[in-house]
């Protein structure tokens, strides 16, 4: 048996090796997710960030293994979790995961919960289905609403989601994400539907959640705020590849790939003055044939001949800080 | 919610007189003199006006309208012309026989269509599912009364399996049965599937998946539920269905029901038949809407709430 | 057992049909076209095909059965009725009244549904809850009430067909132009017509109506269908197109004494009902898969 529980510097909750994943479409078929390897500790809060249609909640669902069927399709590579191939498993073994040991929050909490079930019968599922109940679920229930701080959750826990308003339904899911303490939590912009204000709350409960589970965290956004907040590492993500990772103050101070600068660039900054709001040329390429070298070098300021030729190489730039460009090859 | 099934009960109510208002006056507007039908060639003038005043035809329109109502309140919808006697009886000695194919091809229609609908939404592109789209399309192509046609044809006439008229042992139920079930079967398969699918692709149905709920509970509780609410709305459309398809099925089959007997007093001008079956339909369609609004401040929390 | 074929999903690295690349494409309805092709081509050209005048009956070769059977010719393909009248000729003409039924109540009912639709999707409020509900009530009542209210105040025939329908199917579009008409009243073209200072009328006709278009057509393709069945059926009962017209249901209903000798009067007349009601169903599916938006993916 490996021994793999006794460093815990080193010690990989989860490791996604070269995952491709592809859609099939009338079009032709579609490599949402190409190749993507990265690997997440335990007690690690890791924002995953880029523009919509990167791949990045395409990447969240294979590790779940619920990519839509029959279009999408995870075509190869491994993603271990706790030294377990998930590619490997049966849909018994995975479904006993999911809601356990791994669980994920999504994006729009009006159309994630179930109109027709109270969120009271809700939040019991994970419990009820993996054998967690001890003593009366209903108590249960009410306890995970009051650790997501859903005020009056003796009332609550019989109302159906309609009569919550929106914040309070990201609440509702964050409990059913954490209701079985799990080592994995995914969350699939959990902001992104939220009022400012709300969302300065639901981050500052995940952060609390996690520092008093010690879960690890994939948090999946566009936000470069929200990951300032709450990350302790960052993974950009365009077109389907990972172009760079990097711990939080290095990406803020160095970032490496021209995507991120460009990333960065784009926030606004209250008190700066400047002719026109930053955002980078052009559009990101088509998934249905993506190019051969980088997929950034069309609206790269910095292109290379090279980099319209092949792919970059990841290269090491300095501990933890991993990016892939030609820019960083010679030096 | 009591107050919300009561405005409905109301409406209801007021939607039934309404309507036998409506089949009042259409009946006296353009029926053929009901006094002239039933006296024979040789008849008097004299007799004409004995049986007009007999039957209240004399007096004034509103007059007739209120006796009309009176009447209807008392469940007295006047005599039939053919048989001579309270057309409502008329109507009720033949009720059952409607009520037995109707039932059967609404029960079949419910359970087979639903099944055949999940099961071909759940797994797309099996065998199920290429069969139940192909019976679907079959089902809501080929009408009604030339299945039925054509069923005698070849088991009645070619093959002599099943006898081809009237009702009596089990054989002679069968094809009026099946040829009654096959659109609304169809209808409901085609709808089930269509609601299911939509239902599978939701993001609560991702959501119940993500906190391993078992498959079967997620098909059912999360996405089935959901799929019921389009679903009960068709499922009580069939019953308008089976109105005019039992007067199709009825006529081919020589099946002694009501939908027979509509259109055999239609031609016979047995204009009270007819009118108290239109009165009849038209009751139980408002009922069925009836219960299908309360059904759905049942299912739906939402209706309830609101 | 039969719980892991129905959960069953596919493990990552298998391939299934999709990724093969085998079932994505869209399905091209080659039946449905050739049946509606058949169909408009009777209805066109049926003065020319047609091999005799579908209501003269040449009394010596009546009930002849069609050419391939004994005691039949090929001068009369698919045999004779009743009456002498050849019933191919019969078939290729009533699909001309068919058609013509169909479009007259499509046009009748599908207008008043239009107009009300759009009345009450963009002026919404009141309105449109009256309107609403009065669809509501409608589409509960059965249409043979109505038609045989109506046939008995102005007698059986196909002109009451024609206004029993016209009253019966307007609340379906209605329903669905309503509907498109309150989700395209929020977007941004319109506002930008309304601030240009575009009047209502204005708004309702060049705007929203041309992209309620795309739907409507859908719908009243598949309505066709529907239509041509239930014109058969009525004339079959008797409640419809009367003698001597050659629809295809009158047919039916005058072939159904014959039917233990005479097989092909009653099948023939079926045949055709199938196939102009394949043309329209499967086209009208294909219309509808294309014009679908959220139908990228299967």
């Amino acid at each position: 048996m490996k021994d793999n529980t006794i460093d815990t510097k080193d010690d990989k909750l989860l490791e996604l090796k070269d995952v491709r994943t592809s859609f099939y479409t009338r079009e032709g078929e579609v490599k949402a997710v190409d190749g993507v390897s990265f690997s997440i500790r335990r007690g690690e809060v890791v924002g995953l960030v880029g523009e919509s249609g990167c791949g990045k909640s395409v990447t969240s669902l294979s590790i779940m293994r619920l990519v839509p069927q029959p279009a999408g399709e995870i075509i190869s590579g491994e993603i271990l979790f706790k030294n377990e191939n998930l590619l490997e498993k049966s849909e018994e073994e995975m479904r006993q995961l999911r809601g356990d040991r791994i669980s994920m929050i999504l994006q729009d909490p009006m159309v994630s919960l179930n109109q027709l079930l109270t969120v009271g019968y809700q939040l019991g599922e994970p419990l009820k289905y993996h054998n967690k109940v001890t003593g009366s679920l209903k108590d249960m229930c009410i306890d995970i609403l009051r650790k997501v701080r859903v005020p009056s959750p003796e009332s609550r826990i019989n109302n159906y989601p309609f009569e919550f308003s929106g914040g309070m339904c990201q609440r509702a899911l964050i409990g059913m994400g954490i209701a079985n303490a799990p080592d994995l939590l995914i969350a699939d912009e959990p902001t992104t539907a939220l009022d400012v204000s709300v969302q300065a709350q639901i981050l500052k409960l995940m952060r609390d959640i996690q520092r008093e589970s010690n879960a690890s965290v994939i948090l999946i956004t566009h936000d470069l705020a929200c990951v300032a907040q709450i990350c302790s590492r960052v993974m950009v993500m365009y077109a389907g590849k990972i172009v760079e990772k990097a711990p939080i103050k290095t990406f803020y101070k160095n970032p490496a790939h021209p995507y991120s600068i460009g990333l960065i660039e784009s926030v606004p900054v209250l008190g700066r003055r400047s002719k026109r709001l930053y955002s980078i040329e052009g559009h990101p390429p088509n998934l249905l044939d993506p190019p051969s070298g980088c997929r950034f070098a069309p609206r790269c300021a910095k292109a290379k001949k090279i980099c319209f030729e092949s792919y970059p190489p990841q290269i090491a730039l300095e501990e933890g800080h991993d990016v892939s460009c030609w820019l960083y090859s010679g030096d | 919610m009591q107050g919300y099934i009561l405005k409905r009960i109301i409406i209801a109510a007021f939607t039934i007189f309404l309507v036998v208002s409506v089949v009042f006056f259409i009946f006296r507007m353009g029926a053929a003199d009901p006094v002239a039908i039933m006296l024979p060639p040789d008849a008097t003038p004299k007799d004409a006006r004995i049986l007009t005043e007999k039957f209240g035809l004399d007096k004034p329109l509103i007059v007739q309208y209120w006796n009309f109502i009176k009447r209807a309140g008392h469940g007295n919808f006047g005599l039939s012309f053919r048989y001579t006697e309270p057309a409502l009886k008329v109507l009720f000695a033949r009720l059952p026989a409607t009520i037995q194919l109707g039932l059967v091809a609404f029960f079949a229609a419910v359970v087979i269509g639903l099944f055949i609908g999940i099961i071909s939404a759940v797994k797309p592109d099996s065998l199920i599912d290429r069969f139940g789209r192909g019976f679907a399309l079959a089902g809501m192509s080929l009408p009604t009364f030339w299945v039925g046609i054509m069923l005698i044809l070849f088991l009645g006439v070619t093959l002599r399996w099943l006898p081809i008229a009237g009702r009596g042992s089990p054989l002679h139920f069968i094809m009026p049965a099946f040829c009654l079930s096959l659109y609304p079967i169809a209808l409901i398969t085609r709808l089930a599937r269509s609601s299911m699918l939509d239902a599978l692709k939701s993001d609560y149905v991702l959501m119940a998946r993500i906190k391993g709920v078992p498959e079967f509970n997620v098909i059912l509780l999360h996405a089935f539920r959901n799929a019921c609410i389009s679903l009960v709305t068709v499922i009580f459309s069939i019953f308008g269905y089976l109105i005019l398809g039992s007067v199709v099925v009825e006529t081919i089959f020589s099946w002694p029901g009501i939908g027979r007997l509509v259109i055999e007093s239609f031609f016979a001008r047995d204009y009270p038949v007819v009118q108290i079956f239109v009165l009849f339909v038209t009751f139980v369609v408002v009922t069925l809407n009836l219960i299908v609004d309360i059904v759905y401040a049942y299912i739906d929390p939402r209706i309830r709430y609101r | 057992m039969w719980r892991i074929w129905l959960f069953k999903r596919n493990r990552p690295g298998k391939k299934n049909d999709i990724s093969s690349g085998k079932k994505v494409r869209l399905k091209i309805p080659y039946l449905g076209f050739t049946c509606l092709a058949l169909f408009f081509f009777a209805v066109i050209f049926a003065d020319v095909i047609s091999p005799y005048d579908p209501y003269e009956g040449d009394l010596i070769n009546i009930t002849l059965p069609p050419f391939w059977q004994d005691g039949g010719t090929t001068a009369h393909l698919l045999g004779t009725d009743m009456l002498g009248r050849d019933v191919l000729s019969r078939l290729i003409h009533g699909s001309r009244i068919s058609f013509l039924i169909s479009v007259g109540c499509i046009s009748f009912y599908g207008s008043i549904g239009v107009i009300l639709g759009l009345i009450s999707g963009f002026f919404g409020g009141k309105t449109d809850m009256f309107i609403m509900r009065l669809t509501d009530f409608w589409m509960s009542l059965p249409g043979i009430i109505v038609l045989f209210m109506l046939a008995s105040v102005y007698g059986p025939s196909a002109k009451t067909l024609i206004l029993t329908f016209g009253i019966m199917g307007w609340p379906n579009y209605a329903r669905i132009v309503r509907g498109e008409c309150l989700s395209l009243r929020e977007r941004d073209f319109v506002r930008l017509a309304r601030v240009a200072g575009c009047g209502n009328l204005r708004i309702m006709l060049s705007h929203i109506f041309p992209n309620i278009m795309n739907t409507i057509i859908i719908v009243a393709t598949i309505d066709v269908g529907g239509i041509i069945v239930l014109t058969a059926t009525m004339s079959f009962l008797g409640l419809g197109t009367q003698p001597p017209s050659c629809d295809w249901g009158l047919m039916l209903a005058e072939g159904r004494q014959y039917i233990t000798y005479a097989w092909w009067l009653v099948t023939f007349p079926g045949v055709a009902i199938v196939v102009a009601v394949l043309g329209f169903n499967l086209t009208g599916d294909w219309i509808r898969e294309i014009f679908d938006p959220k139908q990228k993916l299967r």
